[in-house]
């Protein structure tokens, strides 16, 4: 495997740029929490041309819905939860909000693959299931907004050392279908 | 007769909804370490080393290993020389489920009606609860939590005889196509054949809880199992999706009397958090 990169959350143009699909990453920094429910507040903000209740401008959302943190824990289990259920809101959100980055797993819509490669922005998979070792990695939850929607709300996450896969990188490379193909053996 | 109390069941539930989703069961870590030497792909490799690794986490920190504790299906057996007393089984049932969930940290994910209001019940309730009468004088009860990313990729055809061996075949490959990342490969896939259409998916369901040590007691089925496993894992898809040759650790095929005109076929998937735990009172 190639070497493991260590990036910053919040991206910078040239991190997100720079990605490529394949790549095994460490992210520390600050991420942003969001699903189902805090996606459709977002663009329905969006559409009454309101400011949404976090600036997305550079930010990285990882898609989660944690399990209730025991006491002394600072999150519960939080592993990925599935991109394509986003996939009707992340273009609006790289477009009209400035999103620079998304964490999840599965396969994305061609649309939101277009809108990546057109503002460079990459998609990362972290390991779905691995949700007690990636809540090691998050040192600090904060809610932001839409705390009525519980274990949905709008939060941000501080994160150390986070593992997750570049899978579709800002040119549009795909290492779902790169990966797979080396490895097919079907006629 | 023997009298056991809802108390009693009641408690057993709640302890198995825990222990389920915290402690992934032997049989399921040790196909997981295994497929950690066998798999030639490094990034697949380092994906399955990361899952071991938290299966490890999840027994030490006793948090859920996976977020998504799932909807929770409980298989019964119920002896037919058990009297039941201190009020509803199903209710006692139910109870362990909700003590389970809320004592245990684990997340609520059940809505009480699937297409409008789309409420959380907050409690996980009700379990999808599958209750035989079996002869004895005891009560057998196996949890075994299911989360959304795999369940939704399971599938039903109801196939003619005609469509046979090679009309199965297709089935389940079309069912792990269709799963892909999104059930979180390595995948266990249950297959159910024959019955009607419900007794399909029951078997399916049976089969993807089935411990992964065991193979079919039928020689040709169990040969099936094993050649299903070969074609999914010749697919290329890989620990998460993301390219190697550990796709599924294991095939489970369950069957049932049919129709003279049916082939009925269900596809269960279930992830490698495969979860169940079970008990004998
Ligand atoms: S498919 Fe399984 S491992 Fe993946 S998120 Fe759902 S329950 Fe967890």
């Amino acid at each position: 495997m190639s070497e493991i990169k260590k990036i910053r959350a919040p991206f910078d143009e040239a991190t997100a740029r720079g990605l490529q699909a394949g790549q095994c990453v460490l992210i520390s920094g600050t991420i942003i929490a969001a699903r189902d429910a805090a996606h459709k507040k977002m663009i329905e903000a969006l559409d009454k041309g309101q400011a949404l209740p976090v600036d997305l401008h550079g930010a990285v959302i990882y898609y989660v819905g944690p399990s209730p943190s025991k006491p002394g824990f600072v999150i519960g289990s939080a592993g990925p939860t599935t991109a394509g259920r986003m996939d009707a809101y992340a273009p609006r959100l790289i477009r009209e909000a400035g999103l620079r980055g998304m964490i999840g797993k599965g396969y994305r819509k061609p649309e939101v693959v277009a809108a990546m490669q057109e503002y460079g922005v990459p998609y990362l998979a972290a390991v779905g299931g691995a949700g007690a070792l990636i809540a090691r990695c998050i040192k600090k939850y904060t809610v932001l907004a839409y705390a009525e929607l519980g274990a949905e709300a709008l939060a941000a996450m501080e994160v150390e050392d986070f593992p997750a896969i570049v899978v579709i990188d800002s040119k549009g490379n795909n290492y779902y279908e790169m990966g797979q193909a080396a490895y097919r053996q079907l006629a | 007769m023997r009298e056991i109390s809802v108390q009693h069941i009641s408690d057993a539930v709640r302890e198995l909804a825990i222990q389920a989703c915290c402690i992934l069961p032997q049989d399921v870590y040790a196909a997981l370490a295994k497929s950690q030497e066998s798999e030639p792909s490094p990034v697949g490799k380092s994906i399955l080393k990361q899952i071991v690794k938290n299966a490890d986490i999840a027994r030490t920190d006793a948090v859920p290993m996976c977020q998504d504790t799932g909807i929770t299906i409980i298989f019964a057996e119920v002896g037919q020389d058990v009297h039941i007393v201190g009020g509803s089984f199903e209710e006692a049932v139910n109870d362990g489920v909700r003590r389970g969930y809320s004592e245990g940290y684990l997340r609520k994910s059940m809505v009480a009606e699937p297409l409008f209001d789309r409420v959380n019940t907050k409690d996980n309730t009700p379990a999808m609860l599958h209750t035989r009468l079996v002869p004895g004088q005891h009560v057998r009860l196996r949890l075994a939590p299911k989360g959304a990313g795999s369940e939704n990729k399971s599938m039903l055809k109801m196939l003619i005889p005609a469509d046979g061996i090679e009309g199965v075949r297709k089935v389940v490959l079309e069912a792990v196509l269709a799963a892909g990342p999104n059930s979180c490969p390595p995948l266990v896939v249950g297959v159910g054949l024959g019955g009607s259409m419900e007794m399909a998916a029951l078997c399916a369901k049976k089969a993807a809880s089935r411990d992964l040590a065991s193979s079919n007691p039928d020689p040709r089925y169990a040969a099936f199992e094993e050649e299903l496993l070969e074609l999914i894992n010749k697919t290329g898809i890989g620990p998460q999706g993301l390219g190697g040759a550990t796709t599924a650790l294991k095939v489970h095929v369950e069957f049932c009397p049919t129709h003279i005109a049916s082939l009925p076929v269900a596809v269960n998937i279930n992830c490698h958090a495969a979860r169940h735990a079970e008990i004998l009172l």
